[in-house]
């Protein structure tokens, strides 16, 4: 609007003979105050995305130093890097299973919140609190929860069942289960609210007609309203996925990555390659990957987005 | 998808206290114990003397109430050599947080109004990669910026001595080698930078909102770009702003990454310090202090969240193109 306003201005100036005005000074406090934006946008966002990947190919330890072309060097020691691997497995189990419990669990929540029940907001307010609270203080509150010595295991065998063992945190089989007990406490309220917004925008008509037909309502679940809340399941989908390659802090707090490397993830590979083993292209190729996967998610989601404007 | 409409959409419930009804109750009474539990367990655990933890279990309530972990966690735990609690840890996170806060709103709030309002070429390309910036991970990142942060450092140095043969006649201190890397000022520069995608999103839609009309009515009044900022856009936009608040405020008290990686152990976050102090391998394990100082870290962002209600929902909803 504004922008065709300064335009007819300036062909209006124009006309009268005068000096047109120079585009790049046209709207120029607007310019000036989106600095910090196009910053962001151009020089993080992008400059520094390319510089890593840049990098992940290059030699360097420690910088500055001179940078030397090596290839693929970096990503073939990578991937022959058993922390690395174990991560990676640690992320897809991780990733998996905070994938489908956030989506059943948020949706489970948000349907039987939906039934007008007394007490709805308590609830919410109940199931989603963990949410405000940091993934530092999530780690901490479970470890001591799942201490072996005072925590849910020596209480149950205190009840009785003497040979019950359920120690995640210091056996390495079982150490991303106990982390990931964590994450869904932290992060299922989240996706429940936003279920719980898809539930209110489903038309009350459908619920009549299905009603009317006769249909039970968990069967009116599974085969209306979960269609017809696609859009809603995909949202939840992709910011789950982008939380959990997040992941990091909530290991730090938890396990530090322990028993030995059995709960490392490689969101937490990547800091300390950077930050502690002077490993620089080691780190650089890993974040590399990093967002490899996140565009292998995104990619299809942006496609789904676009196609879907274009249709509708 | 922001607000929650008032009405549930579900089936009605027929009878009151059908059999169903029953379940549904229960269910959700479970499941709110789950979720309570570690609030509980934490509150408990803090309340104990040491002994008292060894003896019982997780779970039981505190025979004798103690104050004494509250006291100890937050003023004499230690990491590392320093021995002075969790305090320390809760003022630079104060320190922290208010400057941060201030600039990201108000850098995202600008950009969001003149995306809406004075759009020039290319305005809405760079909001785009903006937007999907959000998912780029902060990893990819993390390095090259301490890069960017110590060469503006060094950058910024000269500039900052040049002015120091007057301060000398003022008898004040000289500037040394300025450092932005490892200060406060970069870890504000950070979160103003991390802030700014969900923000600006968030400001832009709100903006976006406003009848158009008033912002042609001050623009034939001869308003400018700030004029119609300060004196139309803000003061109509209050609920907003505290939405974003909200949001920066719950995000960068609960951050950890950038605390660890751009400041030093002096100005070291609340969360960094925690986990320091919680996680320090040596010294006997005393897990009241530690719930105790779990819980004060913790404090903050829920009496947030318990004061704010249905506004938390709204910023974290907004949150979700970010993750």
């Amino acid at each position: 609007m504004s922008l065709i306003s300064t335009e007819t201005e300036a062909m209006h100036r124009q006309d009268r003979g005068a000096k047109k005005p120079i585009r790049l000074f046209r709207n120029l406090n607007a310019k000036v105050a989106a600095l910090p934006m196009i910053f962001t946008a151009l020089v993080i966002f992008i400059g520094c995305t390319l510089w890593t990947i840049y990098h992940s190919f290059t030699k360097s330890r420690l910088l500055p130093a001179p940078e030397k072309w090596v290839g693929l060097d970096q990503y073939e020691r990578l991937w022959s890097t058993r922390r690395w691997l174990v991560s990676i497995e640690n992320l897809v189990i991780y990733g998996a299973c905070t994938l489908v419990l956030s989506l059943v669990i948020g949706f489970t929540l948000a349907a039987l919140l939906d039934r007008k029940i007394r007490g709805e907001n308590i609830f919410r307010t109940i199931i989603l609190y963990p949410f405000a609270l940091s993934f530092i203080v999530t780690g901490l509150v479970w470890q001591w929860i799942l201490n072996p010595e005072f925590g849910i295991q020596s209480i149950v065998q205190s009840l009785g069942w003497e040979r019950f063992a359920f120690d995640p945190l210091n056996n390495g089989q079982i150490v991303i289960y106990g982390i990931l007990i964590a994450g869904i406490w932290q992060g299922s309220g989240f996706i429940m609210v936003i279920m719980l917004a898809g539930l209110r925008g489903i038309d009350q008509e459908i619920w009549k007609a299905a009603r009317v037909d006769g249909i039970p309502a968990w069967k009116t679940y599974i085969f209306i309203v979960i269609p017809m809340m696609k859009p809603v399941f995909i949202t939840a989908l992709v910011m789950i996925a982008s939380g959990i390659i997040k992941v990091y802090d909530l290991v730090v707090a938890q396990t530090s990555g322990g028993p030995g490397i059995a709960s490392e993830v490689p969101a937490k590979y990547v800091i300390e390659k950077m930050f502690e083993a002077q490993n620089l292209g080691q780190g650089f190729a890993a974040s590399t990957m990093m967002l490899v996967s996140v565009l292998v998610v995104l990619i299809p989601y942006i496609y789904l987005q676009l196609g879907g404007s274009r249709r509708g | 998808m922001v607000d929650l409409p008032m009405e549930p959409s579900g089936p009605k419930p027929r009878v009151r206290l059908s059999r169903a009804n029953i379940m549904l109750y229960g269910i959700l009474l479970l499941v709110s114990l789950y979720y309570l539990l570690p609030l509980y367990v934490m509150v408990v655990t803090s309340l104990k003397g040491m002994p008292e933890i060894r003896m019982g279990h997780l779970f039981s309530p505190p025979m004798e109430v103690t104050f004494e972990p509250w006291v100890k966690a937050w003023s004499e735990a230690c990491t590392g050599i320093n021995c002075d609690g969790l305090s320390r840890g809760f003022w630079n996170s104060v320190r922290i947080l208010i400057p941060s806060v201030l600039v990201s709103i108000g850098v995202a709030s600008v950009s969001g109004y003149a995306l809406t309002n004075w759009r020039f070429k290319g305005s809405e390309t760079f909001f785009t990669i903006l937007i999907f910036g959000a998912f780029i991970p902060y990893q990819v990142m993390i390095y090259p910026i301490v890069i960017l942060l110590r060469e503006a450092g060094d950058l910024v140095t000269p500039i900052a001595q040049s002015a120091n043969p007057a301060l000398e006649l003022l008898g004040l201190e000289p500037f040394g080698k300025v450092r932005i890397m490892g200060s406060l000022s970069g870890l504000v520069f950070v979160h103003t930078i991390f802030g700014m995608p969900i923000l600006t999103l968030l400001f832009r839609n709100y903006f976006a909102s406003l009848p158009d009309e008033l912002f042609k009515a001050a623009r034939v009044d001869g308003a400018g770009f700030w004029g119609i900022y300060f004196r139309i856009m803000v003061p109509m936009s209050l609920p907003i702003f505290v939405v974003a608040i909200i949001l920066q405020v719950t995000g960068i008290w609960n951050d950890f990454l950038f605390g660890v990686i751009y400041t030093k152990p002096e100005i070291y976050p609340m969360t960094v310090q925690l986990n320091n102090i919680v996680n320090s391998v040596q010294g006997v394990k005393e897990y009241n202090v530690n719930m105790a100082a779990t819980l004060l870290t913790g404090l903050v962002p829920l009496i947030i969240y318990f004061a704010s209600g249905k506004l938390f929902v709204r910023g974290i909803a907004a949150g979700a193109v970010k993750g």
